[in-house]
């Protein structure tokens, strides 16, 4: 069995786990990032429309841009890249066991990263397992990245940013969207994503839900109804919509297998997607050489997923001596003081408390 | 196969000139078009094909679902191997696909 040695190994090459890599790298970081797909950047080649922020966030530029721009990046600074492989086990000191190819190899590495990301809600109601209801960013993949179209009249579920923002990249992929349906009585998201939509014509449902996808092999409609305070069918609001593609976007949760492999301890933060790793305020988690950035960390966004890997990048390089004490504070006060203002607003006010919330637990449970 | 589920207009995005070389590939017997390296998923999605496999038990229908490797939903039969996942093996020249009800 072939195995390797490297001074620090990054699981998961999406933003979190790119930026981390550049950030370690740049500072003298022997670097192996690992990702099961066959394209570095997660979820980054999908997101076509230009992020939000200021310009330290790289406002205004397109996702898959920034994508582009991370993976020169780590090329240039000779990052080991290690595509379609996964990380399937944890052993002692720090050993990861590795697939490639039909190959089992293993890697040790001094210091390890986990950026593993996130995975949809699903939801369910009468129909939910049809082909034809598909999670928002699985859609999102299909028009974004390879250019087809899972359906052509969409029912879209959740006011969320990706629901609202999937609705829009459908009706540029030519699609209709033919309504949009919220539980709760206000729209989740961004309201400059649902001007989009609504004046192109998507109807908006407020207190709605789905309540039935019919079809006996594959979607032919959609049942969708008014809902009470409680989020029970108010009877004789049912009303039947004429659609091929029911797309779900109704939250991620964290993806933590390999954390919970590595046994990190885990706990649970409603307002971030559930259960996942507790970490510091430098991501290192319960095991010290093991530290965690992005989705997988709690669910938020890109932008933010970014500047956690930087942070974790860095307290690598640092804890592996190759950065001194006073730029090692510089640098972190930097990339907190962007990562804070990714978490004010209404948005991000409850993003802050969660990740209080973490540190917090992480804390009391050293 | 149906019409207009490859996206050929698009105000960002040019398909056109990332698609890799067009090819074919032969799904429950019948030969469909396909472009080498995008996933056997997106293929079958763009020829209009909603079901992927059966459930063992009940023989319901599944399709693609969560498009990135892990729910399982849209598993095939690809040259003689079961349980392939289609959302991210890439398309190669003269596969072979079937579906599967295990």
């Amino acid at each position: 069995m072939a195995h390797y040695d490297t001074e620090l190994a990054i699981i998961g090459a999406g933003p979190a786990g790119l930026a981390a890599a550049v950030e370690a790298a740049k500072r003298g970081v022997e670097t192996t990032i690992i990702d099961e797909n066959m394209k570095a950047g997660g979820q980054l080649f999908k997101q076509i429309h230009k992020f939000f922020g200021s310009h330290r966030h790289l406002a205004g530029t397109r996702g898959y841009n920034i994508g582009e721009m991370l993976l020169d990046e780590i090329a240039k600074l000779r990052v080991n890249t290690l595509l379609s492989t996964v990380a399937f086990g944890f052993f002692e000191d720090n050993r990861i066991g590795i697939y490639s190819e039909g190959e089992v190899s293993s890697i040790i590495a001094k210091r390890v990263i986990i950026a593993t990301g996130a995975l949809e809600n699903p939801l369910k109601f009468k129909g939910w397992t049809l082909p034809g209801v598909m999670g928002a960013g699985a859609v999102q993949t299909m028009i974004n990245v390879n250019g087809v179209l899972p359906g052509k009249k969409v029912l879209m579920v959740g006011s969320g940013n990706v629901g609202l923002i999937v609705s829009y990249q459908l009706l540029q992929a030519g699609a209709e969207v033919v309504a949009l349906v919220e539980a709760l009585p206000q729209i989740s998201g961004w309201h400059v994503h649902a001007g989009k939509i609504w004046r192109l014509g998507t109807p908006i449902y407020l207190s709605h839900t789905i309540a039935e996808a019919r079809g006996e092999e594959f979607v032919q409609g959609a049942v969708i109804a008014g809902i009470n305070d409680n989020f029970d069918v108010i009877k004789g609001t049912e009303r039947e919509l004429d659609v091929d593609l029911i797309c779900i976007a109704v939250g991620l949760n964290p993806l933590i297998e390999v954390a919970r492999l590595a046994n990190c301890r885990i706990g649970y933060v409603d307002g971030l997607g559930g259960f996942l790793p507790l970490h510091n305020e430098y991501m290192m988690t319960s095991r010290k050489d093991i530290y965690v950035a992005g989705d997988c960390t709690g669910v938020e966004e890109a932008s933010t997923a970014m500047e956690e890997g930087r942070l974790a990048g860095l307290s690598c390089a640092y804890s592996l001596g190759k950065v001194k004490r006073d730029s090692y504070d510089m640098a972190a006060q930097v990339i907190n003081s962007n990562m804070m203002e990714l978490r004010i607003g209404s948005f991000g006010d409850e993003r802050s408390r969660c990740k209080e919330e973490i540190y917090h637990k992480y804390a009391t449970m050293m | 196969m149906q019409e207009g589920l490859r996206i050929e207009n698009h105000p960002i995005l040019d398909f056109k000139s990332s698609r890799g070389k067009k090819v074919h590939i032969t799904v429950n017997g019948k030969r469909i078009e396909a472009f080498e390296g995008e996933p056997i998923a997106a293929a079958l999605v763009a020829s209009g094909i909603k079901v992927f496999r059966q459930t063992p038990k009940l023989h319901k229908p599944r399709g693609l679902y969560c498009a990135i490797g892990r729910c399982t939903d849209c598993i095939m039969n690809v040259n003689g191997v079961p349980s392939i996942r289609t959302c991210v093996t890439p398309v190669e020249d003269g596969m072979i696909i079937k579906n599967q009800d295990i």
